[in-house]
């Protein structure tokens, strides 16, 4: 078993709520997670169970109250702004919306080398690195000198993985990467996100509301309800026969397409939230 | 793997237009930066084209009247009124401009730190800008001038403090507005410093709003510049606008010629900044409205004939079923008079207790043709050609009175947004009780216990409380629920779903698809259900359409179209999806790959 990449222990966030003397709203009560290199870790829940919080922490875009987040055998839950410039090489993300994650007014080319220059990759070199990194996620060379509101969802998404790859970072943020997009750019996003990882050997913490998603990209899954993990386990199992009763539930509500299947699914669901309203 | 659905070409490049393109395209634009640009040039030359010094006065010339030496006349003291006029207009754009400069140098900053970080910073600077507009200007203005003596230029530097708050409220909230998208979050992640992100992310997204700010408040400048120079704040000696307005306002029967002239020379300046900041935010608007989230217009790609035969077998395209509770026919759906065809000749029918799925991506046309059968067509949208028949009476063409008496009453209506479909100002029960009030009409005692029935039959635990409640306090299941109820509330025939579970979690999506169900079988309802999700299909739905592009290309019972799709779209589609496809680990294991 490889080490772990990131190691989060007992992550409590909290933010300050409005009025002098309520009580800060507790979004993560002590999570603990690991990533080990490579992998993917499928993280599910619903509107409010934390787990874009969760994201947004260990990218230091949420306060952390309590408890550590440790990247490659480093605290980062409170670094600096210095220190997140270091972390950038190694730790990016990709947000859900494709349509407000790319400045409107900035070319993909302008997007792409922003990153670059951080590190301070001079101008030729980054021109050259622009144009491998398009060919990576299937755009068009052309692409550079667009702006961002002038392509298709699925191609925006394109372009935040490709900024996402821009560092050859050990771990990338998914946070809902596919859930604006079509159904069949779904599925086409989420191939290139896979084989990008085999070729890169990317590790992805990926978020998602939707389980079909999730057990089709994660090799291990987290179930997250209402601050909290629940369930975390191999992602076929959690997927397929999950034990926490949350998760039952879950597996459960979302419809299969086929009527027949779905008529079996739907008689389980009623049985198993009759059996959980007798407890 | 990434090879089974093919990436669409780009589509061709439209033909770029920068703000600076658009506003020299609007005639408004073009006329007046060229008066402001010959406004300017004719105030840089005034040594080269005034036709004498501008104090240089001669008693021959008092009054003088038009002529080859002096094209505008003379002053009351024999000076040349073109000269004037001409280096008038240096001290009276200078003294704008520095007012103008003053506000920038001081707003923009300010606006742009308050916008970014927030905090105290904000909370201290909005509070000096409130305090710096409550000051009446004239009033600080003369009482300074006691102060720091009579410069006109001194003046304008206050004036500019004053009018810096207007420029701080502009930048700080564009820049506090888009602190909050994404992709600065994303610059954060790739380790920008915040200067960088100010300067790089920030200040291209409020330049353009500035820069019409600006023009508006030079125009600004310049007369209240003048209105000083005219109350007689100014330098005596030098020729301003202000103060050729103030000589002629004396001699004004005399020479009316001298008041004239300042005065139209004003009133171009002015009027051209004006037209110009216009025809800016017109062209700041076209270029950064923002892309509307799904697109509700879709052109045909080219390389597809938009009247190419569908190869699943269409709704019988002849007579409808006498029996059809909807039926539509041939419609045609348009936008921009009729140049953009969105949906291509639909023919369809939703029999009495018919659950009809509309399955699409974006962009398909389902969701206007839902919008069609509501007559509610965004602006711009019109139905070109076909028929819609509710119970076999025609719906196109009546008039507006008529359909009021259909929607609602005949035909209840779920929206995808529960929220933004609920006014957030009006009390749940109060806006469900009106609907019944109107086409019932029931007293509001009446409407009220039906309202407290309906809202306890879709599942609200506690009808009252939620009678009461405005939007905002409730959730979005809940919201549903509530809308579900206001769209059964006057018995309807026909139920019309536009992606009524996109915005929900999934086991609040299971729970109103099982209250959607029930409610159709108990009522007998036809419902023509509009939606992109095939797990939604599958649950619900007897009979499935699927769109694209504007066409229905398949329309079969929904058990046949999941176990044999016919055509190649449907195909595609219902192999895109990852339900019931191995998990990942499945896979790897069976082609021998382990974990990267």
């Amino acid at each position: 078993m490889p080490e772990s990449l990131l190691e989060v222990r007992d992550l409590v966030v909290e933010y300050p709520s409005k009025g002098l003397r309520s009580k800060p709203f507790r979004a993560l009560h002590g999570v603990s997670i690991d990533v080990r290199p490579g992998e993917t870790v499928g993280l599910v829940g619903e509107s409010g169970s934390g787990k874009t919080t969760l994201g947004r922490a260990i990218l230091g875009l949420a306060p952390v109250t309590e408890g550590s987040i440790r990247f490659e055998d480093r605290e980062i839950g409170h670094a600096s702004r210095r220190d997140r410039r270091g972390l950038a090489r190694d730790l990016q993300v990709i947000f859900q919306d494709p349509y407000t994650s790319l400045n409107p007014s900035m070319t993909v080319g302008d997007i792409l080398t922003e990153p670059l220059w951080v590190t301070g990759v001079r101008r030729q070199a980054a021109q050259t690195q622009v144009r491998e990194l398009l060919d990576k996620v299937r755009l068009p060379k052309d692409a550079v000198d667009r702006y961002a509101r002038e392509f298709s969802g699925g191609q925006r998404q394109r372009v935040a993985i490709a900024r996402a790859l821009a560092l050859r970072p050990k771990l990338v943020v998914c946070d809902e990467p596919v859930s604006a997009l079509d159904l069949s750019t779904q599925a086409t996003v989420l191939d290139l996100l896979i084989e990008l990882q085999e070729s890169l050997g990317v590790a992805y913490l990926f978020v998602s509301h939707d389980l079909g998603v999730v057990r089709y990209i994660s090799h291990r899954v987290a179930v997250m309800y209402q601050g909290r993990l629940v369930e975390e386990g191999d992602g076929d199992v959690v997927t397929s026969s999950p034990e926490h009763p949350y998760t039952r539930r879950l597996l459960l509500a979302a419809p299969v397409p086929d009527p027949s299947r779905q008529a079996a699914n739907r008689a389980d669901r009623h049985r198993l939230l009759a059996q959980q309203a007798e407890l | 793997m990434s090879q089974i659905v093919s990436i669409p070409a780009l589509p061709a490049a439209p033909a770029r237009r920068g703000v600076i393109g658009k506003v020299l395209h609007d005639p408004l634009g073009i006329i007046s930066l060229v008066v402001l640009l010959l406004i300017l040039l004719a105030t840089v030359l005034a040594p080269v084209l005034a036709p004498q010094d501008p104090g240089r006065s001669s008693l021959d010339d008092i009054f003088a009247p038009i002529s080859a030496a002096h094209p505008l006349g003379g002053d009351s003291a024999g000076r040349d009124l073109l000269s004037r006029l001409l280096y008038g207009a240096q001290v009276s754009l200078l003294g704008a401009s520095i007012a103008l400069l003053t506000s920038l140098v001081i707003g923009l900053p300010a606006g742009l730190i308050a916008g970014y970080y927030g905090r105290t910073f904000d909370s201290v600077s909005s509070w000096a800008a409130n305090l710096l507009q409550a000051l009446p200007a004239i009033i600080v203005l003369l009482a300074l001038r006691t102060v720091f003596g009579p410069s006109i230029w001194t003046s304008m530097v206050i004036f500019g403090v004053m009018l810096a708050p207007g420029a701080y409220r502009l930048v700080r909230a564009t820049a506090s507005g888009v602190r909050n998208e994404l992709y600065i979050d994303a610059a954060l992640v790739s380790g920008l410093s915040d200067t960088r992100i100010i300067a790089r992310h920030m200040l291209r997204v409020v330049r353009g709003p500035l820069i019409m700010h600006s023009a508006m408040v030079l125009a600004i400048c310049i007369n209240i510049q003048a209105g000083l120079e005219f109350l007689g704040f100014g330098d005596p000696q030098t020729a301003s606008w202000g103060s050729m307005l103030n000589e002629g306002f004396l001699n004004i029967f005399q020479a009316p010629q001298m008041l004239s002239w300042p005065g139209l020379a004003l009133f171009l300046t002015s009027a051209a900044l004006a037209l110009f900041a216009g025809s800016l935010r017109d062209a700041l608007q076209a270029g950064t409205a923002k892309p509307a989230r799904r697109r509700r217009v879709a052109a045909p790609p080219a390389g597809t004939a938009p009247d190419a035969p569908p190869s699943g077998p269409p709704a019988g395209n002849g007579e409808s079923p006498p029996d059809a509770l909807l039926s539509i026919r041939g419609l045609r759906v348009a936008y921009g008079g009729g140049s953009v065809e969105v949906v291509h000749g639909v023919s369809l029918d939703v029999a009495r207790g018919e659950v009809v799925g509309l399955v699409g991506e974006s962009g398909s046309g389902k969701t206007q043709v839902a919008l069609s059968v509501l007559g509610l067509l965004p602006t711009g949208g019109e139905v070109t050609s076909g028929a819609i028949a509710l119970a076999g009476e025609p719906l196109l063409g009546r008039p507006a009175s008529f359909l009021r008496t259909v929607r609602g009453r005949r035909i209840g209506y779920i929206p995808q947004e529960p929220m933004s479909n609920l006014d957030p100002s009006f009390r749940v029960g109060n806006q469900l009780s009106e609907v019944v009030r109107v086409h019932l009409g029931l007293s509001r005692a009446a409407a009220r216990d039906r309202v407290l029935d309906l809202l306890a039959r879709v599942g609200i635990p506690d009808p009252a409380r939620t009678y009461r409640a405005f939007p905002h306090e409730i959730s979005g299941g809940m919201a549903q629920r509530v809308l579900i109820a206001g769209a059964v509330s006057c018995d309807p025939e026909l139920l019309i779903a536009d992606e009524p579970t996109t915005a929900l979690d999934v086991t609040v999506q299971a729970d109103i698809l099982d209250l959607l169900r029930d409610l159709q079988q108990e009522k007998g309802l036809g419902v023509l259900f509009v939606t992109h999700n095939f797990g939604v299909v599958a649950d619900v739905c007897d009979r499935v359409l699927v769109m694209r592009q504007g066409e229905i290309v398949e329309d079969r019972p929904a058990q046949e179209i999941f176990d044999t799709p016919r055509h190649d779209y449907t195909r595609l589609l219902l192999g895109s999806m990852l339900d019931g496809r191995p998990a990942r680990l499945a896979r790897a294991a069976a082609t021998g790959d382990g974990r990267a």
